[in-house]
């Protein structure tokens, strides 16, 4: 990646990313199809969300200070997935593409090994299992003397991140998605992985090896354990908004395009 | 109370979104004015094996996402005008109730979570705690031995 001036980071790359979507939900309204003002303020909040943690003020809290790393991936891997679900850019993307190549992604999407990657169980281990693997081992240590490791472990938190929220509440179109009754133990399992890890944080003093203090760590967990709860909280209220309209028979079905046969 | 017997009310549905809110909103009470307010709580003990924090993650867990499903449950009931009062009430006594003794006996006493108050003989506020919870229980039968009575179902 080539930014101009890098204490900007990734905020051109986040722009870049509502231009486009924002061209895209522009283009379907000037064509009379439609795209609503809510999804759009919903990506438009998440985008503003992901580049909040990369401001400086925030960016430099992060740089001496546990508490403000918690902040960065409750940030990015928690607070901003939500309402860049809401925004539902699969939707827009497929519906902005020319048919063919629609159906191409549609059709890429119902490949088994995506089909596998893109099921809510394998997004609970990325997204948890990520966290586990990278606070309870030496890894999280690692990422802090090598730069390019840790703006993986930022990339990590996005996308395992939107994976998990889109896998449990998304309305987005997807084939074969698995039944409400398994995305709600997916998030039963995800709430509880995340109390669960931020206690052990706290109990047996991880991430080691770094320069943190012992109070420094068990405030950080204290952030990730509360923030955590706030964010599922948001997360749960989205998903049985779904389930309880999906109930009332106003499907989100109706928004989405099903794959062609 | 007016018409309990009258048809389209749903009285198990009423009682389940109660049940659901109590049980959260009572470890909501238990997080906020224990833990924070109070202070009496700590988050982690050094007595807390292992499997105490495993557990207490998925209860954590069943009650965040109760509270929530409990007041979608409501609004719908609601909605349809088919919400009985007082089985809500009974559902939420016996919710918040069975909440506080489950974290009285469970969490206290066998998987030693954390204990009501450090630095104290810890029997006295055991035993209110745990009365206190059999009272809410009571509270909620009551209500609910009425309801049956009066619904007829």
């Amino acid at each position: 990646m080539t930014h101009a001036d890098p204490a900007l980071g990734p905020l051109p790359l986040l722009l870049a990313l509502l231009a486009l979507y924002l061209a895209g939900a522009v283009r379907r309204r000037r064509a009379g199809r439609g795209w609503s003002g809510r999804r759009c303020a919903g990506f438009a909040l998440g985008v503003a969300l992901m580049a909040l943690a990369f401001a400086p003020p925030v960016a430099h809290f992060a740089h001496h200070d546990l508490r403000g790393h918690m902040l960065q991936h409750l940030l990015l891997g928690m607070f901003a997935p939500l309402p860049l679900t809401l925004g539902m850019p699969g939707s827009l993307l497929l519906r902005s593409l020319p048919a063919a190549a629609a159906r191409a992604v549609v059709t890429m999407l119902a490949w088994r090994p995506v089909r596998l990657l893109i099921h809510p169980v394998t997004a609970l281990a990325l997204d948890m299992g990520g966290m586990y693997l990278l606070y309870l081992t030496p890894l999280y240590a690692l990422s802090l003397e090598r730069p390019p490791l840790h703006a993986l472990m930022h990339v990590h938190f996005v996308v395992s991140g939107y994976l998990f929220t889109w896998a449990v509440a998304g309305c987005d179109p997807a084939p074969h998605r698995p039944g409400l009754r398994l995305r709600l133990m997916v998030l039963f399992l995800g709430t509880a992985a995340h109390a669960i890890l931020a206690k052990l944080m706290y109990a047996f003093h991880w991430p080691r090896g770094t320069p943190h203090s012992l109070e420094e760590i068990q405030a950080a967990a204290q952030w990730m354990y509360y923030g955590g709860d706030l964010a599922e909280l948001l997360l749960a209220v989205a998903f049985f908004a779904l389930w309880f309209e999906r109930r009332a028979g106003a499907a989100c079905r109706r928004q989405t395009v099903s794959p062609s046969r | 109370m007016t018409a309990h017997g009258d048809t389209g009310l749903d009285s198990r549905r009423s009682l389940t979104a109660g049940l659901l809110i109590g049980l959260g909103a009572m470890a909501a009470v238990d997080e906020i004015v224990f833990h924070q307010l109070l202070g009496w709580h700590h988050f982690y003990d050094r007595a807390t094996p292992a499997i105490g924090l495993l557990t207490d993650g998925l209860l954590h867990a069943f009650e965040l996402l109760a509270i929530v499903a409990g007041f979608f449950l409501l609004t719908e009931v609601r909605a349809r005008s088919a919400l009985l009062r007082r089985a809500a009430w009974a559902g939420f006594f016996l919710g918040a109730g069975g909440f506080q003794l489950l974290d009285g006996l469970l969490n206290h006493k066998v998987l030693r979570l954390h204990q009501i108050r450090y630095g104290v003989d810890i029997l006295p506020y055991d035993l209110v705690w745990n009365l206190a919870a059999l009272l809410l229980i009571a509270v909620g039968a009551l209500l609910a031995r009425h309801l049956s009575a009066a619904a007829g179902r």
